[in-house]
């Protein structure tokens, strides 16, 4: 049904290489875009999800951290999800490097 | 849009850049050149490719050359005696190249003060840029008003375009970049096989102000030396030409020009994006 809807709308296939070149393209080009290499990426997630998990127990296999273009500006999105058990008002004692009951 | 900026003399300096090499810049400024004196403007378009000329053999006034851009930087005659005026298109001129220097013979505030000089003269300066990042490019966007960015629906040249794109926001100026999309087959962004125009403006998301169709009068033209208003390719730049002026031409690239009943009639008479059309090649 939604085949009928995207080709009364005018929308093509999805299968021909254009609409590959289209998604291959959006992707290299968050990278291209902010100039950052995807190893300082990597870690600069890691880093954010260490500081705060340092404050609130967060569901480590959820979490969602992705450069994304907006028009021409790139946005740095976050999705963090927090565990809702064990609410402490003091962060969390254990060191960020060593895995956590919650992790397990 | 274009008419109501106040700034300056009515003269604009307009930048025709890529990145990648091979997409069409000195066609586009040949033909833009073309389409904006045929509309009675008083045109002068600057071969910024220092090493690589070929502007002057696109609108065939190779055989004309006396001297170049370099000769008017390092003062061996003056500005005035350096332009070839167009036989067919009386108020075109054209700044040709040297060939046998490279892009540092010339600095960024040299160009600034090239243009300088052409403004009181001309209510159109256009740069036709080298490929690349470099000085050429540099050279070639440092006076710019405007720049139009060229790219084909292509993955590296729209990467490509991306990066100039990107360069053009950092500058100091900041001119306003639109989009030329140059060397569109109809028939195989009908097929799927081939971005479409609104996939390139899309993925770039800059303002389009042409699509031109791959067309075989580009390279005839170019054989003869001589612009060919009555072709495909020639009516899409004349389009671009009136887009510039501030007119509201409407895009007809293929996209646009499938209407909603004619998807209607395809869609129910089980036609699908095989079958060809007027705009086949």
């Amino acid at each position: 049904m939604s085949s009928f809807w995207e080709r009364l709308l005018g929308r093509r296939n999805q299968t021909g290489s254009g609409s590959v070149a289209k998604q291959r393209l959006q992707l290299v080009l968050v990278t291209d875009r902010s100039e950052l290499p995807p190893e300082t990426i990597q870690r600069m997630k890691d880093e954010i999800i260490a500081v705060i998990s340092k404050y609130v127990p967060i569901a480590h296999d959820k979490v969602e951290i992705n450069l994304e273009q907006r028009q021409r500006d790139n946005w740095l999105v976050a999705d963090i999800p927090l565990l809702r058990s064990a609410p402490r008002n003091a962060p969390v004692e254990s060191a960020p490097e060593s895995p956590t009951a919650d992790d397990a | 849009m274009s008419q109501v900026r106040s700034r300056q003399s009515a003269s604009r300096v307009i930048t025709i850049t890529s990145g990648k090499g091979g997409v069409g810049k000195t066609t586009v400024t040949a033909n833009l050149s073309a389409a904006l004196a045929r509309l009675g403007k008083r045109v002068v378009c600057i071969d910024a490719d220092i090493g690589l000329r070929n502007l002057d053999l696109i609108l065939g006034v190779e055989n004309r050359i006396v001297y170049d851009i370099v000769d008017v930087v390092e003062g061996r005659c003056q500005l005035a005696q350096a332009l070839i005026r167009h036989k067919a298109y009386p108020e075109l001129y054209v700044l040709p190249a040297a060939q046998n220097r490279d892009k540092t013979a010339v600095s960024p505030a040299q160009m600034v003060r090239i243009t300088d000089e052409l403004r009181p003269q001309f209510e159109f300066i256009l740069i036709d840029s080298p490929a690349g990042i470099e000085r050429g490019f540099k050279n070639a966007v440092a006076p710019a008003d405007e720049v139009l960015i060229v790219t084909n629906p292509e993955v590296s040249a729209v990467r490509d375009a991306d990066r100039i794109i990107g360069m053009i926001e950092l500058l100091e100026k900041r001119p306003p970049s639109r989009l030329i999309i140059n060397r569109v087959k109809a028939e195989m962004v009908k097929r799927g096989e081939m971005l479409s125009a609104d996939d390139v403006t899309d993925i770039l998301s800059i303002q389009l102000i042409g699509v031109v169709p791959e067309d075989e009068t580009v390279l005839i033209a170019g054989n003869r030396g001589m612009p060919e208003p009555n072709s495909r390719s020639g009516q899409a730049f004349a389009e671009i030409a009136r887009r510039l002026l501030g007119e509201d031409v409407p895009h007809t690239h293929t996209n646009a020009s499938q209407g909603f009943f004619r998807r209607l009639t395809r869609l129910f008479t089980g036609a699908g994006a095989r079958q060809g059309s007027v705009f086949d090649e």
